[in-house]
């Protein structure tokens, strides 16, 4: 798999060069799909174009979805699910510009109570923090962070979380990380015209039923019982 | 180049509940009313239907109905001592845009806030000495009785649809509904909200362990209704979207579907949207306001409009903006604690514990605003002795659900990883059987708690930020203690498979995440010029012709929501205008 992905964004380099860059892209979802993964079974998911991030940021990205969202009985993968799509787009987008962010200065660095006051979009922090990542996990371990082993990748991550590692002269890793592991949860469990969330799995896996909520008999016919219904999106209705 | 329009009888500031109340008394009564919001239109056939509003990223996480903190925000900090930095997004408190304001994205929680707030320097030092208050805490008497504002509530409730049980009718105590709450001349419209799981299970805890659980009074129309003004209400149908949602079957009292198209149908009124004040203009004496510059933000193009009365009824932090940008009163200063405008701004505390069932199912999507069952035991309560607990103040405790989405809400138990598959088992597992127990602590006056003009930072006009300086103090401390206590003593008894026990905030104000949008003060109303920016009629002692309404005027902040005396309180200034200002302007309370 490893191996994959790194044949993957070579081959993707020269493909672009060579101008074939769609018919490549998909190549490493058409192996996984013969791998019989639960994803992919009657898979409609879309290759992996990317609006906002570059190759090595998207080996990153898939990379930390597929580590905090793995294949199990619960639910496919975070690829499979779309999380990497969501990101790219959210980056991509309004929010990923600076939307409704003050981006004025003077810039300070404050205290934790006044919140986020990085001169950064959320995409230019994603830019920054990926190769930030990148670079520490290369002192650290020789490879990047999508070329690294599972272990090496719960201890990286984790120590992230903890506020253990610091990157040098990258942005600070705790807000990286606070943002990146919010989009994670958004991606999973946002409705699936985000482009994360595929096939309402977030949603099947805690058994939240969507948008349709009609409940005025429901409150009190299913006190204390179980509602289960297929979940519904708001492309299913529209 | 400003152009001068024709002048109004009265120009308001901002269009959410305060303006749309006065907007439809004020033209009603004959006056020539011109209302000016910042920003667009809102309907519900147009905003809210289903399946587009049923999205949590895009109104919950992204704020959709919000302020836009890149054309507005303010400055924040602990402590006068340290540097203020702009809020750069939101996060803590969600001030509303738009039509309808904040009153489009609330929860409906409906409270009657007693004497025990409006006298509360008094009631305290009769009880318990002046030395029980801190010397640094700034509360004083608000300078109105619950019995002058009693007819105002009632007024509110009925206009917006209120779902509850009486718990003290004319003095009678009432079985069923809150014990402590002041007397009422008559019963809630409609009757309460169906109870959800959690809330009957807390009911029993709480009955149990010696409390008067009721169930939450709420602008969730819990049946049809046709309130006073003819607007009509669909029942609520417990869809699990409410706080920062619009209601796409009109159950919520929301000013955008009741009090605002009335005022719309009056030849009197007249509404211009994306129309951003700036300054409210004095004549030379600074005596009398005569009206408000403002920006047509679509094109840039600047106005005058004048008027013989002024309304700011934008959301309480920018009244206050208004006031300090417009040099009208004297700004607050902390040191000397002289000036009253930015003066006694307050917060809310808050804690909760998650209890964790095994076995039960909880629903937690199927939820109306208010679906809360509550205990006002060491609230309104005042037999409870505020003397062992050492504070000025107390709390509600609660359990429900409300807006408990996906993104935002999956509770799991306390060491569960952060990801992975251990993680996704605990959400499948907890999701539909877990449930919590909330308080909402009141926050005393102090006297390093203001607002100011920020001396760095400027907004999208070039105009200095509003300057917000918090913290909680030793008295919310206490509080937040006592309030964990008491949720984990009635988490326990109720015997969960596992619990996240409450926890009392005691680390600095931050300004994320989400805490409470209810921020009061910074022009509050009291019995004098010396320490109070209003008169008990909202009216500037400064410019008779200035009133402000909002919850800018509270002087400090109690334990329930603000919306019940913020929309008692645009009745009763509605009422005085009327009856008294318009015959005869003037100030309506000697200094």
């Amino acid at each position: 798999m490893k191996n994959d992905r790194f044949d993957r964004r070579a081959f993707l380099k020269g493909a672009v060069a060579g101008g074939a860059a769609a018919a490549t892209i998909s190549l490493p979802r058409a192996a996984e799909a013969q791998q019989g993964t639960p994803a992919s079974q009657g898979s409609t998911a879309p290759a992996n174009t990317y609006a906002y991030l570059n190759s090595e940021e998207a080996a990153f990205v898939e990379a930390l979805v597929d580590h905090m969202v793995p294949a199990d009985q619960y639910t496919p993968k975070g690829t499979d699910l779309g999380l990497n799509t969501y990101i790219d787009r959210a980056l991509a987008g309004g929010w990923g510009r600076g939307e409704r962010l003050y981006m004025q200065g003077p810039w300070r660095q404050g205290v934790p109570s006044q919140g986020y006051q990085l001169p950064l979009t959320p995409a230019e922090l994603y830019r920054a923090g990926i190769a930030a990542a990148n670079a520490f996990c290369v002192k650290t371990w020789g490879k990047s962070f999508d070329k690294i082993g599972a272990g090496q990748r719960e201890e990286f991550l984790l120590g992230l979380q903890a506020g253990k590692v610091a990157f040098e002269n990258g942005p600070p890793a705790r807000v990286f990380f606070t943002t990146m592991y919010q989009n994670v949860v958004e991606g999973l469990f946002a409705d699936p015209i985000y482009g994360g969330n595929r096939n309402k799995a977030g949603w099947k896996l805690i058994g939240f039923p969507g948008v349709i909520a009609v409940h005025y008999q429901n409150v009190e016919k299913y006190r204390d019982k179980k509602y289960s219904v297929d979940p519904v999106g708001i492309s299913d209705m529209s | 180049m400003t152009t001068k329009l024709k002048e109004v009888d009265v120009v308001i500031v901002g269009l959410g509940w305060t303006g749309g109340i006065l907007a439809k008394e004020l033209s009603a009564a004959g006056l020539k009313v011109v209302a000016l919001e910042r920003g667009g239109a809102r309907s519900t056939e147009a905003d809210f239907s289903v399946p587009a509003v049923r999205d949590e990223l895009r109104y919950v996480v992204r704020h959709d109905l919000m302020m836009n903190t890149q054309k507005d925000t303010l400055t924040i900090r602990n402590n006068p001592s340290q540097e203020a930095l702009p809020m750069r997004r939101l996060g803590s408190f969600l001030p509303g845009d738009v039509v309808g304001g904040s009153g489009v994205h609330w929860s409906g929680h409906t409270w009657r806030w007693t004497d025990m707030e409006f006298k509360v320097r008094s009631l305290y030092e009769e009880r318990y000495g002046k030395k029980h208050i801190p010397e640094d805490m700034t509360i004083q008497d608000w300078g109105i009785t619950y019995d002058e504002l009693e007819p105002y509530y009632d007024k509110f409730e009925y206009m917006a649809a209120v779902s509850g049980k009486a718990g003290n009718l004319r003095g009678k105590i009432q079985p069923g509904g809150n014990p402590f709450e002041a007397p009422r001349a008559r019963d809630y419209p409609l009757p309460p909200l169906t109870p959800l799981l959690a809330n009957e299970m807390f009911r029993t805890a709480a009955q149990n362990n010696g409390y008067h659980p009721f169930p939450r009074p709420s602008a969730n129309a819990s049946r049809a209704y046709t309130n006073p003004d003819g607007a009509r209400f669909g029942a609520c149908q417990y869809c699990g979207h409410c706080q920062r949602f619009g209601c796409e079957a009109n159950a919520k009292g929301s000013p955008h579907m009741t009090v605002i198209p009335i005022a719309m149908r009056n030849p009197n009124f007249e509404l211009r949207t994306h129309a951003w004040v700036t300054k409210v203009l004095k004549d030379p004496s600074g005596k009398r306001a005569t009206g408000v510059t403002y920006t047509n933000v679509l094109n840039g193009e600047e106005f005058e409009q004048p008027a013989g009365m002024v309304m700011l009824c934008a959301y309480a932090i920018n009244n206050v903006h208004l006031m300090l940008l417009s040099g009208i009163g004297a700004p607050y200063d902390p040191a000397s604690q002289k000036g009253v405008i930015g003066k006694n701004y307050c917060y809310q505390t808050g804690a909760s514990a998650t209890l964790f069932f095994e076995g039960r199912h909880f629903n937690p999507f199927m939820s109306a605003g208010g679906s809360s069952m509550t205990i006002d035991d060491y609230n309104v309560n005042w037999d409870f002795d505020r003397g062992k607990q050492g504070y000025v103040g107390g709390f509600i405790v609660a359990a429900g659900f409300n807006t408990a989405l996906p993104i935002g809400y999956r509770p799991v138990p306390s060491g569960t990883p952060p990801w992975g598959t251990a993680w996704k088992a605990a959400m499948a597992k907890w999701y539909d059987t877990a449930m919590s127990i909330n308080m909402s602590g009141s926050v005393m006056s102090n006297r390093n708690n203001y607002y100011d003009l920020d001396p760095t930072y400027r907004n999208a006009f070039g105009l200095p930020m509003m300057r917000m300086t918090f913290d909680y103090k030793e008295n919310e401390h206490k509080i937040g203690k006592h309030a964990a206590q008491v949720i984990n003593d009635i988490a326990k008894s109720m015997n969960p498979t596992r619990l996240n026990p409450a926890v009392a905030r005691t680390q600095p104000w931050t300004v994320v995440p989400y805490q409470s949008t209810h921020n009061t003060g910074g022009t509050i109303m009291g019995t004098h010029p010396k320490n109070s920016a209003l008169n008990k009629y909202l009216q500037s002692w400064d410019c008779h012709n200035l009133f402000s309404v909002g919850a800018n005027v509270f002087p400090h902040n109690a334990v329930y929501n603000p919306t019940g005396p913020v929309g008692a309180l645009a009745y009763w200034t509605a009422d005085a205008i009327k009856n008294r200002y318009m015959k005869n302007p003037g100030p309506l309370v000697s200094a």
